[in-house]
């Protein structure tokens, strides 16, 4: 199993779920699982074209997929996925 | 930052009995507090995170703290903007910031720039500091800000917060990555809820704001590991920090090998965010077709019409007040839940200002629903139909 870490401006597309709970071979395949269960969460992380939008970043532990294998990334039990969402907030 | 200890300005007696906490540390010292009083922070932003950082940055004794803001305190800033007080309300947030700051710590030299930072002042408001301290709130002012700061190689201590989230780096440093590695593109106007939409816990820009002065005083001094390819990311909920990697992206577009950001550009544009010539017209279509003003509504309702008033605000919000005989659907919910909706019954989309209705009204319209936007939200119907109710 692995879990997907939900930031807080995507969790009103999780039912206000913090983490998920997935099982896949690939990143991809993990991503894949966790917009199917929340649709609404699809359009979020992908554009028209299916592809991972550029203001997400997913990290596997603590480092970025785009600089592993991206998608194809492998991978194990436990590991940790998370969504990394951009934020601006700290003025008004 | 490169001053060498005998160009640096010296402490007077009373300043080493004010910074004598520091002076004990050795890894501080007299040259250390002596850097801190050559060095210079410019804040943008008083705000959330600028209240808290420049309060320990004038206590700490950073010579020169520069603070850019067009503010006026407001009484729902008090909640987390402790530089301002309740009497200040009202006053321009620099002033208030001004005076907090030299009684905290006379010895430091306070500017002010009351403006909106922009393409056309940046580098000439950048140039004169050490480091920059981005407490902004918005995504065009983010970019703009890490864009001068790498055109001008200033470390930028960045912090940026969210509800009970807050991230926190230092971008821009020498050989370091820029904001623009991690976030090459902003999210499309809308995606993600600012502040004010969203709510944010007061004490979270204290911390994140804190942890930005404590990066400008380690930039400052040269003491210990600076932020730099790590970006931290707080949760205040779980009480839990976690530290993720950041690289220099050499492709990226202002800091790579082969930039293509070379000058600083039109960054409303870049975000999205300019409107276009033609939306003044659409704007006028919307108020005739798609949208209703409070007024309006109110003649509808009296008149016995059968409307059904759509509140796609979130149930706190809808505690506070509420337009009588509303229902309740959040927007994140509206996609799934519409079928309890009558296709039949026009429908007045409304939320807080009306932008979140906006997109609600779009949506509905899309599946076949007969629907209007109420102009302004709950706070334009306060204003102009029911002032008993209390704003937010």
């Amino acid at each position: 199993m692995n879990k997907v870490l939900i930031p807080t401006p995507l969790r009103p597309f999780t039912d206000k779920q913090e983490a998920v709970e997935v099982e896949g071979a690939t990143v991809g395949d993990a991503l894949g699982q966790l917009t199917t269960k929340y649709e609404g969460l699809k359009k979020h992380l992908y554009s028209e074209e299916g592809k991972l939008r550029s203001f997400v970043n997913v990290y596997l532990n603590d480092e970025d997929i785009r600089y592993l294998q991206r998608e194809a990334t492998p991978l194990k039990d436990g590991d940790t996925l998370s969504i990394i969402p951009s934020v601006a907030g700290g003025r008004g | 930052m490169t001053t060498t200890p005998g160009t640096l300005p010296s402490l007077d007696a009373d300043e080493i009995k004010r910074y004598s906490r520091h002076l004990i540390m050795p890894e501080m010292g007299m040259d250390g507090q002596r850097r801190l009083k050559a060095g210079s922070v410019l804040c943008v932003g008083a705000g959330g995170l600028g209240s808290p950082a420049a309060m320990y940055l004038a206590a700490a004794g950073v010579g020169t703290i520069g603070i850019v803001d067009y503010d006026v305190v407001d009484f729902s800033n008090l909640q987390r903007q402790i530089i301002h007080g309740t009497p200040d309300v009202g006053r321009s947030k620099l002033a208030s910031a001004k005076d907090r700051l030299t009684a905290i710590n006379p010895h430091v030299n306070i500017q002010t720039y009351e403006t909106a930072l922009s393409s056309e002042n940046a580098l000439k408001l950048f140039e004169p500091y050490d480091v920059i301290l981005d407490g902004t709130d918005n995504f065009p002012t983010r970019y703009l800000t890490n864009d001068a700061c790498v055109l001008l190689g200033k470390p930028n201590a960045y912090g940026s917060i969210f509800r009970f989230e807050g991230q926190a780096s230092v971008f821009g440093a020498k050989d370091g990555p820029c904001y623009r590695c991690l976030y090459p593109e902003p999210p499309p106007p809308g995606l993600v809820p600012s502040c004010a939409e969203g709510g944010v816990l007061g004490v979270l820009p204290g911390i994140i704001g804190v942890i930005q002065a404590t990066e400008s005083i380690k930039l400052l001094t040269g003491i210990g590991e600076p932020l730099v390819g790590r970006f931290l990311i707080y949760d205040a909920l779980k009480m839990r920090f976690r530290e993720l990697k950041l690289r220099k992206d050499p492709e990226c577009p202002v800091c790579g090998a082969h930039p293509t950001v070379t000058e600083l550009i039109d960054y409303e544009q870049f975000c999205g965010l300019r409107p276009e010539p033609a939306v003044p017209a659409a704007a006028a279509v919307e108020s005739s077709d798609l949208a209703i003003t409070p007024l309006e509504l109110k003649r509808r309702l009296d008149a016995g019409d059968k409307l059904v008033i759509l509140d796609v605000r979130e149930p706190q919000e809808y505690q506070i007040n509420r337009i009588p005989g509303s229902v309740l659907i959040p927007l994140g919910e509206v996609p799934r839940r519409y079928a309890e909706l009558d296709t039949d019954v026009e429908i007045i989309a409304q939320c807080k200002m009306g932008q979140r209705s906006a997109k609600a009204a779009d949506f509905l319209r899309t599946v076949g629903f007969n629907v209007k936007n109420l102009s302004g939200g709950i706070l334009a119907w306060i204003d102009q139909v029911d002032p008993s109710q209390p704003k937010y």
